[in-house]
């Protein structure tokens, strides 16, 4: 039964790499995509911070 | 409404709606997407000419989709930022590129995974095929202009002119299948009449497309957020965060 639908009737690799491929790009956007705004955020209060002392 | 369309087009405004829904349109995009696969996977029955091979359309279809949506938006916003002036709506342009292309090669990718067993070829020089790539180009265009561009008002203005002008590829990669002979199959589900495919191999599918766009308007938000944190950096406001 598993391997039967690991299989994919002889279409495993097109399947498979088809959805792992399309897991992989999402998730790298999103996890990019969130980096970058903590990154960002952080600057901005590290700079907000730095000018309420002058 | 001239009022609130000013409200929501003021950058802190924006900041907070969007930091309120992008939780919802995470966990809506997760869910939509886990059931859409499972049923695409698992529940939908085999194709009868390309057995479980027709599977890649529960991405390969969404992919090509949110790469059109993605780009119509990104041309849209563009649009309004250089009519109107307004800097949210560049900013929302910027954002969207990334992920407009990324759902391109997608469309590409999964699209050479499933022409490779269906039609014996990775790839071919077809209309659809061609139109595709260059809407990947013009994304991929679009970010190396603003990337040139240190001066942020030079770089929404050159960017934003190329994809107003690149718009025209999208109804041409959309009517492709039509105007031209194709290897591409036809249209699916946009199309007079009842749709080609049967409800239990239809409802995975339009759940992944939904999935697919809450997805999209999660990533949007939270790269248009970024862009306003980088574009209001002098800004008040920011002190209340």
């Amino acid at each position: 039964m598993l391997s039967d639908f690991l299989h994919m009737g002889g279409y495993a690799g097109y399947v498979w790499g088809s959805f792992g491929l399309t897991a992989a790009v999402l998730l790298i956007n999103l996890v990019g995509a969130k980096r970058q705004f903590k990154q960002r955020l952080a600057f901005v209060r590290r700079r907000m911070a730095a000018e309420d002392k002058t | 409404m001239w009022k609130s369309f000013h409200q929501f087009a003021s950058p802190p405004h924006f900041y907070r709606l969007a930091g309120y829904l992008i939780p919802w349109f995470g966990v809506a995009a997760l869910i939509l997407i886990l059931v859409g696969t499972y049923g695409g996977l698992v529940l939908a029955p085999a194709d009868y000419q390309q057995g479980d091979g027709f599977r890649i359309i529960y991405v390969h279809v969404p992919s090509a989709t949110m790469s059109l949506a993605a780009y119509t938006l990104m041309a849209t916003a563009a649009g309004i930022g250089l009519i109107w002036r307004i800097k949210l709506a560049h900013a929302v342009a910027a954002a969207a590129a990334p992920i407009g292309a990324s759902f391109t090669f997608l469309a590409l990718a999964t699209g050479s995974l499933w022409g490779k067993p269906m039609w014996g070829t990775w790839w071919a020089w077809d209309a659809r095929l061609t139109s595709e790539l260059i809407l990947l180009f013009l994304f991929l265009g679009y970010m190396s202009l603003r990337a040139a561009n240190d001066d942020t008002g030079k770089a929404d203005r050159a960017s934003g002119l190329l994809a107003v002008v690149g718009v025209v590829n999208v109804p041409i990669i959309h009517y492709s299948v039509e105007w031209w002979n194709s290897l591409h199959q036809g249209a699916t589900i946009i199309k007079l009449g009842e749709p080609a495919i049967t409800g239990d191999m239809l409802w995975p599918l339009l759940t992944m497309m939904v999935g697919f766009g809450c997805y999209f308007a999660t990533v949007l938000m939270i790269r248009a957020r970024s862009q306003v944190l980088q574009r209001e950096r002098n800004s008040r406001w920011l002190k209340d965060l």
